[in-house]
């Protein structure tokens, strides 16, 4: 079982024409040819003006609208840049697609408020990221531009802000015998499409996820939400890392949203409060698998 | 993106929002005239760099100058400035290093009845702009945050309307404002939630907000940020931007599209996403090292990119060995140990060098340091790496 993303799931690429999106929806479909062949799981994409072209074998609509409809994708992967990116989230939700997954890094921050408020009209469509690498069910469906082979088929729901450092995970994890049920890329932007706190929820509830590592970092408070809803809600063991605790205040660090601002968002307070609902708090980003391994046998 | 506080007045002004008379100066001289121009019996001379806490901030040339001073002669506005232009300020933010003063705001003085404070920024939890009000002007919001939540009130507006009138009344009258202040201050928060919004700022922060006697409000005070993602779409704003105000190695990162913080330590670190430079910082902490920089060279890493990222972490005289962290994802690690190598040998480096590599291609990319004949240090894992960069230095 998994979380998001599953055997039902078809994917379409905005921006497919474009170097990026072109690489990696050749990636994705790659991984789904190796895990699942002879099924259709990544089945084409768009670009407003390229509509009826083809480009390596994949289908390209003019529209996201035509190309649900020709194809039944569900799942969009957004690589449009990042001034028409915010207009490309809505363009896939107005057309119904259920899972939106925005790589681009960059879009502006009141652009992501706009599709926010928007996307309160599409109570069946979820946004993943922005800026983020994507989301991967092992052995299922790649949708991202993470290196697949890194995840391993297991029972881990591992949510993370972050790109290499969820590699790094997926990799420790790896080494002690631990695959994911779904890894999630929620994005180091402001504004992001889905938080800690629904993940938390959905993984809680798939019995295909035995326990939960969430990666975060410094900046704005949606570590310490987690951290209560974990307390209230959660029964899986869950463990964590927070990155940038030797981060400076008043400086972004890399992601747009990685930055302490007014002695608020730093690394201490955020696994203080993690630590407070009994989540397992790696100190090192090195113990971040053997972290995982504490928490279940904790509850054991 | 930072602007200067004379900038962001100016910004003001053209938007209809009240700002005091004020002049700028670049020499003692047009200080001096600036003072006879605003006609007052008194004004204000003001550094302007881009750090807070001027007022209590003092002069390293001048230990007995304040960043901001009130005059009452043209010629007390010429001495100050005699003081001040040139010579490096030192605030709370500055850091023990200062900035150099080559610009002074001089403004009319105000006849003030109370000192408010106002904010406009993303609320990221909720996703949405915010208008944050005090009636603690002149005080750090985060302190007031702390001490008295309760004087701290918040309306979310909207992303294209702005803050509706009956928003701004919510809060004026919350403030206990009445009269020609009420009016004021209704359009007043109105308008600086459509500056927020047109001008795609990060940051728009008016404290203190001066309530005059006359009933007015005025902008005493303007701290604005820009989101740096949607300069694409400002880019007369980019004009205001000044790069003497930035550290010079990250605006040459930036140049280059690395992403490079400046920090204290004495080791180095070249990572690849910025999770990871993070996490890498941390590790070096925890090991007994002292980082001395977030460097993330992103996902395109060639040989031009890893030399000048190399180039702009040893241009710090305070770097003493180097630790490179790599998680090869989409990008494999033998790519990124030829632009490695080419790098080591476009620069000729002569600190002590730890490379971890992991990931996609790991095994060749390994053989090929080995095969190298560089004195190039491999990390088994995070941790190995991190205790023998610490140890190497």
């Amino acid at each position: 079982m998994s979380i998001l993303v599953d055997r039902n799931t078809k994917i379409i690429c905005q921006g497919i024409t474009g170097k990026a999106g072109l690489f990696h929806s050749q990636q994705c479909r790659a991984y789904a040819v190796e895990h699942r062949p002879g099924e259709d799981v990544f089945v084409g994409g768009c670009t407003p003006g390229k509509g009826g072209t083809t480009v390596d074998g994949f289908p390209v609509f003019d529209t996201v609208a035509q190309a649900r409809e020709k194809t039944g994708a569900n799942c969009s992967l957004i690589f449009v840049p990042p001034p028409f990116a915010g207009d490309a989230i809505l363009e896939a939700a107005d057309a119904g697609i259920e899972l939106i997954v925005a790589i681009t890094e960059g879009i502006p921050v009141l652009d992501m408020a706009r599709v926010k408020r928007q996307m309160v009209n599409y109570p069946n469509s979820r946004l993943i990221g922005p800026n983020c690498p994507g989301v991967i069910t092992p052995g299922v469906a790649k949708i991202g531009i993470m290196p697949g082979y890194i995840h391993k088929k297991g029972t881990v729901g591992l949510i993370s802000k972050s790109g290499t450092l969820t590699y790094e995970a997926a990799w420790q994890l790896g080494n002690v015998g631990l695959g994911q049920s779904t890894a999630v890329g929620i994005g180091g932007d402001p504004i992001i499409g889905t938080m800690y706190l629904d993940l938390l929820e959905m993984f809680q509830n798939d019995p295909g996820t035995e326990s939960i590592l969430m990666i975060g970092e410094i900046g704005g408070n949606a570590e310490i939400q987690a951290a209560e809803f974990i307390q209230k809600h959660v029964t899986k063991p869950v463990a964590a890392f927070i990155a940038g605790a030797t981060a400076p205040p008043g400086k972004r660090m890399g992601h747009a949203g990685a930055i302490i601002s007014g002695g608020k968002g730093t690394a201490a307070e955020k696994q203080a409060a993690l630590r407070a609902a009994g989540v397992e708090v790696a100190e090192s980003p090195a113990d971040m698998g053997a972290a995982v391994q504490r928490a279940i046998a904790k509850r054991k | 993106m930072k602007i200067h506080e004379y900038q962001a007045k100016q910004l003001f002004a053209a938007a209809g929002i009240a700002v005091p008379q004020h002049v700028v100066a670049k020499s003692a001289e047009e200080a001096a005239a600036a003072f006879t121009q605003l006609g007052g019996p008194l004004a204000v001379v003001k550094s302007q760099i881009h750090a807070g806490g001027r007022g209590k901030g003092r002069f390293k040339e001048q230990p007995e100058q304040p960043g901001v001073v009130l005059v009452k002669s043209a010629e007390a506005a010429r001495d100050h400035a005699t003081k001040m232009l040139g010579n490096t300020l030192v605030t709370i933010q500055t850091g023990p290093e200062g900035k150099q003063v080559n610009t002074l705001l001089v403004e009319a003085g105000l006849n003030i009845a109370r000192e408010l404070y106002l904010g406009a920024v993303i609320d990221r939890e909720v996703g949405k702009p915010v208008l944050i009000v005090s009636s603690e002007g002149g005080m750090e919001i985060e302190e007031v945050a702390e001490h008295s939540p309760e004087k701290i009130l918040r309306e979310h507006f909207d992303p294209d309307a702005g803050l509706f009138p009956y928003q701004a009344r919510k809060l004026a009258f919350a403030l206990g404002l009445e009269g020609a202040a009420l009016r004021s201050a209704e359009k007043f928060f109105q308008q600086i939630a459509k500056f927020f919004l047109k001008h795609d700022c990060a940051m728009a922060e008016v404290n203190p907000l001066v309530v005059t006697k006359e009933g007015d409000l005025v902008a005493l005070d303007a701290k604005v940020t820009f989101d740096d993602n949607a300069m694409f779409r400002h880019k007369d704003l980019l004009e205001l931007r000044d790069l003497s105000e930035e550290q010079p190695m990250e605006v040459a990162a930036a140049n280059a599209g690395l992403s490079y913080v400046k920090l204290d330590g004495n080791l180095g670190c070249l990572v690849n996403g910025a999770g990871l430079a993070m996490s890498t910082m941390d590790l070096i902490k925890l090991h007994g090292g002292e980082p001395a920089n977030f460097l993330d060279v992103g996902g395109g890493a060639n040989v031009d990119q890893v030399t000048e990222a190399f180039r702009i972490i040893l241009a710090d005289p305070n770097v003493k060995g180097v630790l490179v962290n790599i998680f090869g994802g989409i990008m494999k690690c033998d790519t990124i140990v030829t632009a490695l190598l080419g790098a080591y040998d476009n620069i000729g480096i002569k600190v002590p060098l730890v490379v971890r590599l992991e990931g996609t291609n790991v095994e060749l990319a390994r053989k090929m340091l080995a095969d190298s004949g560089k004195k190039i240090v491999t990390g088994t894992d995070l941790t190995d790496a991190a205790k023998k960069a610490v140890a190497a230095i």
